[in-house]
């Protein structure tokens, strides 16, 4: 707990007015951001010599639909220094963007894709922001809550033309 | 002075060596690979959505056909992050029970994996070799959970069922028999220089990079990084078994095979540990909320059988809040991030799947390289479309 500790204290030091909850859930630390200060926190957490959080474990989208701003990003990040993990959360609304942390760390190319797809969040300065699961041409969403579970329409074939 | 341009091709997605229905599309200068780019998705089932919509319990036969062949492992990994939703204790024989199945299971895996890479490199004798033994543990798996390749074995809280009569014999015979086996598949490859050429020096990137790619398991521990989720996050009584963590130097090819050939001695050891030590006792928390009740009240006992109707009707409620848990797979790091909105059924239903991610290195660790390494580098990470796709 005390390199976790060292991090919120490093984090509140340097962006104070960016954090804005910090929870714990079954000895799990969340840190909820501002959306414009990510890209920056990220890099702070990724760089800095006594943090180190070089491995993103994961990233995903969140829908919080109907609720404004609409959805969330979620990084899960691991310190092979500390030994210790850390959630990052921020939220985004239906029609903005969130910085990418593709230069971050490389495994985000593919996780953001993945969001765009399934969630339709935008990212900004992603190299190839393209669908990664489902095909061009696509039209939704699958992931987003009021996406239904059986498909947008049921008699139609679920394949695209060729 | 001719012309040279490049020549693209496609390979998969149905190709025998890309391990289901992975498709990459191949730029070449030559036999040189400038460009490559994976195409994924062919086996996308939306898993993560259709598990919003069903009970905590009912998402438990989902997780086995994420990473088919290692279904344990799979099952595993969702059962911890629900208990630490619910934060509820597991008995002491079940974690014992767990730890069995799943090495057991990571052997079959790394089993699987090592007779077709070697199939795809060409060599033909391991694949005869290694599902041999295979066959011995499903047999295992067939009479304890009654299923082969998707068992849906674990539940949340324990176990499903004890131990029948007599399988720690089976058991214990198959850990004493393995080592030497594993003797048989060093004498086909360890030294053959065919195999040698083919795998060393192939698919090398630098240790950072792994990292960065979010590169985890064999494959990160090939690079010689010592990050095992059974070490660094002990879960399930893994602290109470004497293992080490196998680790390569330079992360190519031969090492990734040397790292698994070790791992699977070392899983091999923790079960001969498990089994001698098994403890007595009940093989699933008891909590009337989550668990079912036996079987015997159940048909002699009103008030249990009305538990059981709720509990597989409706499910429970866990408390509000979001959970990460994860095991140590055969392919790497897998995780369940769960968020929990107090219904009884998952907000969100995030599985970190480790081939996804050691997949999205795969054109670092081939451009630059010949197209027949592609061949070796896709079966050293060790794919399953299965769990790139979801």
């Amino acid at each position: 707990m005390a390199e976790v500790n060292l991090t919120i204290k490093k984090l509140r030091e340097k962006f104070l007015n960016s954090i804005l909850e910090v929870t714990t859930f079954r000895g799990e630390v969340t840190v909820t951001v501002t959306k414009g200060e990510v890209f920056e926190i990220c890099k702070f957490l990724h760089s800095d010599s006594d943090l180190q959080y070089r491995l993103l474990t994961d990233l995903c989208g969140l829908d919080f639909f109907p609720q404004t701003p609409r959805f969330g990003v979620v990084y899960l990040l691991y310190s092979m220094k500390s030994n210790q993990r850390l959630r990052v959360k921020t939220r985004v609304g239906e029609t903005e963007s969130i910085p990418s942390v593709e230069s971050i760390w490389k495994v985000a190319n593919w996780y953001e894709r993945e969001a765009y797809d399934l969630f339709g969040i935008t990212f900004d300065n992603h190299p190839d922001l393209r669908r990664i699961m489902l095909w061009d041409g696509y039209e939704g969403h699958p992931l987003r809550k009021d996406f239904p579970v059986e498909g947008p329409d049921f008699d139609k074939p679920f394949v695209p033309e060729v | 002075m001719a012309e040279t341009r490049l020549m693209t091709i496609n390979m998969g997605p149905q190709h025998p060596a890309t391990h289901g229905v992975l498709r990459v599309v191949l730029e070449l200068d030559g036999e040189v690979i400038v460009r490559s780019t994976p195409h994924l998705g062919h086996l996308h089932r939306g898993m993560e959505k259709l598990a919003e919509s069903k009970t905590y319990h009912q998402a438990i036969p989902l997780t086995d056909r994420l990473d088919y062949t290692n279904a344990m492992g799979n099952n595993f990994a969702y059962v911890l992050a629900v208990e630490k939703l619910l934060g509820i204790q597991v008995p002491k024989r079940a974690q014992y029970i767990r730890v069995m199945m799943a090495e057991l299971q990571r052997i079959a895996a790394h089993l699987i994996w090592l007779g077709t890479h070697a199939l795809d490199i060409g060599a033909m004798t391991p694949l005869l070799y290694t599902f041999r033994e295979r066959e011995d543990i499903l047999r295992i798996f067939e009479e304890v959970a009654g299923g082969r390749l998707t068992p849906t074995y674990l539940r949340i809280g324990g176990v499903s069922k004890d131990f029948p009569e007599g399988i720690r014999e089976k058991i214990k015979a198959f850990v004493q028999a393995f080592p030497g086996h594993i003797k048989e598949y060093e004498t086909l490859l360890t030294k053959n220089i065919i195999w040698l050429k083919r795998t060393k020096g192939v698919g090398i990137i630098s240790k950072e990079d792994a990292i960065s790619f979010g590169v985890t398991g064999p494959t990160l521990r090939g690079f010689g990084v010592k990050y095992d989720v059974r070490k660094a996050f002990p879960y399930s009584s893994y602290e109470e078994f004497d293992f080490e963590i196998p680790i390569g130097s330079v992360g190519d090819v031969y090492d990734r095979y040397i790292v698994r050939l070790r791992e699977m001695e070392w899983s091999n050891s923790i079960v001969e540990q498990a089994l001698e030590r098994l403890p007595k006792g009940p093989i699933i928390a008891i909590d009337p909320r989550i668990t079912l009740p036996p079987k015997d009240d159940v048909l002699t006992d009103i008030a249990s059988l009305i538990r059981q109707f709720k509990i597989v009707s409706e499910g429970f409620q866990p408390p509000k809040g979001e959970v990460y848990a994860s095991v140590e797979a055969s392919k790497g790091e897998l995780g369940f991030y769960l968020v929990s909105d107090g219904s009884n059924h998952p907000f969100r239903f995030r599985i970190r799947t480790p081939s996804f991610a050691n997949l999205s290195a795969l054109s670092k660790m081939i451009e630059g390289g010949l197209i027949a390494d592609v061949i070796s580098v896709i079966g050293s990470i060790d794919i399953v479309l299965g769990e790139v796709d979801r």
